[in-house]
């Protein structure tokens, strides 16, 4: 856990004050609506459907007990005694009150926590993998390299009114456990033939409505220059970045409409000016930012195999990883428990989860992108006595990586900017595919679902992504298959290659009604049943080996068959 | 006429010297252009013309850093107390603040943050 010293804290009680002031100019009307409208959404307020929505930040998805047990008193104070964990690691209260958010943030900056820079066209919450620290394939513990650039980033002079917001993600660990290929910048650890470590620079991915497929800009930059470097990055986008047309603002439009030779010439003339200046970083500043995290000290253990009846067994295979100390392993408490909107916790389910993590896991915790919770450091010998707790507080649904560990953005229940709702979707699928050794006959499956295409549930990136779009007023659902969020697991072709790396989906035919979507869903993983080669491969594998016509072919009938109904369709018209 | 702060001050600018050379630069202008022009300016007015357009952040920057311009910069357009800590830090001494914001509050702006994170 990273703990605050001095400045950190005495940022954060200054922001609040400068909130506060805002919050009270625009009230007395002395801030414009647009002009209070790009200040409270730096400080993650958006006035919302039906109420403003706050958005707290969870930098890197790092919390520790007494965070989450402060956010389940004040979802309880003032809001609706929840929350919902995003896909950026933060945390969003649905239902507060404007004048009450000064108030908020106040409490927040007590247990060492903020809003900073969670929206707004400025650098957000750096993103990274849940098991960074703990992952047994760690190259570099990326949560020293996120505070690093949090700290950099946080009021940033020179790039805190950017052409739009601006996502970071870093990975240490071997496997791309935080799609660094769909951020604006992603950031992969790795080490040089002298052992030296480094960070692999992928620009201009992202989701949305023009999703694209980052490009690697640099292979191997040292350490030292990794602020220098970024800040380079950063000053072409500000200069050079579209501000006339808020869909083409984000640098992938910059990268592709310059293209990525031309785009790394001009970073890599910015940084010749900048490089080796006072940005650079040196082993004190690593190690000082190091010494600020309070680490788990992990006895020594045997490694154990823990015994469990059938129901631990499987809750075991899905949501129990490996860990890079012997003895030790980490856990996926599933939010997905279906009937609950992915994502959303209760206070009391919070505070129960921070007893957990108290008494198992050095009262640490992390929120992972896929919506869960997750606690790092478990001794394996404790994990019988771990399930049987989590399962009483329904957060043991043994489902990570399956179908039913489905990501949703809140949707049209909640957002105004959605066409479609996506939670109820959400719960029709995981009704449909209620049978758990069907769940697991099927395998690795990651389904993801976005209310619009401004792609918060990133169904751009999911094994099967569904998009909710608006049809005369009318809410229907396009599906993609074949998107992949990037090397995340070890799935193998037939052939023996690896598994492709990030892929974006592709649509395979006409929206469906709302209620049609199981339907649909039941169609293509027979048809993936069928046509896999043996269960090592996954549905994703089938789709980038066979195509999409077939697929496409099991929901829509052949090409000659959707001839034949398109023409009576226009017979009937 | 606009409120000015200059130097962390209010101050009421008399109309300028019809002889002085004041440079203007939009956002979308390049400072590299005005580089060799900076050592016989009365000063250089950065616009910004819209309460989000951050251009002008990356323009002083470059002034100040890499064309070692030394005299005044001037912030001007649609600027408010919010901009300030932020516009002094990439290195303008000067504000025109929009009209309906009261100076002398907001000097108090300058202050926002005791400490800041970047070095650079």
């Amino acid at each position: 856990m990273y703990v605050y010293d001095q400045i950190d804290q005495r940022l954060v009680d200054q922001r609040v004050a400068q909130f506060r002031d805002q919050t009270q100019r625009f009230m007395a009307g002395k801030l414009s609506e647009e002009e209070f409208r790009a200040l409270r959404l730096r400080n993650g307020l958006y006035i919302q459907r039906y109420a403003p929505m706050l958005r707290i930040a969870i930098p890197y998805g790092l919390l520790s007990s007494r965070q989450l047990r402060k956010l389940a008193q004040i979802a309880r104070k003032y809001d609706r005694a929840y929350g919902h964990f995003s896909t950026r690691q933060n945390l969003q209260l649905n239902w507060p009150r404007l004048e009450q958010v000064p108030e908020i943030l106040a409490e927040l900056a007590g247990v060492q926590m903020h809003a900073i820079q969670t929206s707004g066209n400025c650098i957000r919450n750096i993103t990274t993998d849940h098991f960074a620290g703990v992952a047994p394939d760690e190259i570099v513990d990326s949560f020293v390299w996120c505070e690093i650039i949090r700290q950099w980033s946080t009021f940033h002079p020179e790039f805190s009114y950017l052409p739009r917001k601006f996502k970071i993600a870093v990975n240490g660990a071997e496997r791309d456990r935080t799609a660094t290929f769909v951020h604006d910048i992603g950031l992969h650890a790795l080490r040089n033939e002298a052992g030296e470590v480094g960070f692999r620079v992928i620009v201009g991915g992202g989701l949305g409505r023009t999703p694209l497929v980052g490009h690697v800009i640099r292979e191997f930059l040292p350490w030292p220059h990794l602020l220098t470097y970024l800040d380079a990055i950063l000053r072409v986008y500000n200069r050079y970045g579209r501000r006339d047309n808020i869909h083409k603002a984000r640098i992938k439009i910059l990268l592709k409409e310059r293209g990525a030779d031309r785009f790394r010439e001009e970073v890599e003339a910015e940084w010749a000016h900048v490089k080796d200046g006072a940005g650079t970083l040196n082993d004190d500043d690593v190690r000082r930012i190091e010494a600020r995290f309070v680490r788990p000290q992990h006895e020594k253990l045997q490694p154990v195999e823990p015994i469990g009846g059938p129901g631990f067994a499987a809750w075991a295979k899905r949501n129990v990883h490996g860990h890079k100390v012997p003895g030790y392993a980490a856990v996926t408490l599933s939010l997905k428990k279906t009937g609950v909107p992915p994502g959303d916790v209760t206070s009391d389910q919070m505070e129960a989860i921070a007893d957990l993590a108290e008494r198992y896991s050095f009262g640490e915790l992390r929120v992972s992108h896929e919506q869960n919770l997750i606690l790092a450091d478990m001794r394996q010998a404790d994990l019988p006595a771990l399930w049987r707790e989590a399962r009483e507080l329904g957060l043991a649904t043994p489902n990570i990586g399956l179908l039913t560990n489905i990501i949703a953005c809140p949707g049209g229940d909640f957002c105004a900017l959605a066409n479609a709702k996506s939670i109820p979707v959400a719960q029709a699928i995981q009704e449909r595919f209620d049978d758990l050794d069907y769940l697991h006959d099927i395998g690795e499956l990651d389904l993801n679902i976005s209310g619009c295409m401004n792609a918060c549930g990133h169904h751009h990136v999911g094994h099967i992504g569904i998009l909710g779009v608006d049809k005369n007023g009318e809410e229907w659902y396009q599906v993609e298959i074949g998107g992949n969020q990037g090397k995340t697991r070890a799935g193998r072709t037939p052939t023996g290659e690896a598994s492709p790396g990030a892929a974006l989906g592709k649509v395979i035919g006409p929206s469906f009604a709302r209620a049609d979507v199981p339907a649909v869903i039941e169609k293509l993983i027979a048809c993936y049943l069928e046509r896999r080669d043996s269960e090592a491969e996954r549905f994703v594998d089938v789709v980038h080996r066979i195509g999409i016509e077939p697929f496409k072919e099991s929901v829509y009938g052949n090409a000659h068959q959707r001839a034949a109904s398109r023409s009576r369709a226009r017979a009937l018209a | 006429m606009a409120t000015l702060i200059k130097e962390r001050r209010v101050v009421h600018e008399r109309a300028p010297s019809p002889d002085a050379r004041v440079i203007r630069l939009e956002p979308g202008d390049d400072p590299a252009s005005v580089a060799a022009e900076l050592g016989s300016v009365a000063r250089i007015e950065v616009s910004f013309p819209k309460f989000g357009d951050g251009r002008g952040f990356s323009i002083a920057r470059l002034l100040r850093g890499r064309y070692g311009y030394q005299g005044e910069l001037r912030a001007v357009g649609h600027i408010t107390r919010d901009h300030l800590y932020f516009m002094e830090r990439v290195g303008f001494d000067a504000f025109e603040l929009r009209e309906g914001e009261d100076a002398a509050e907001a000097l108090a702006a300058f202050s926002t943050f005791s400490v800041p994170y970047q070095r650079a």
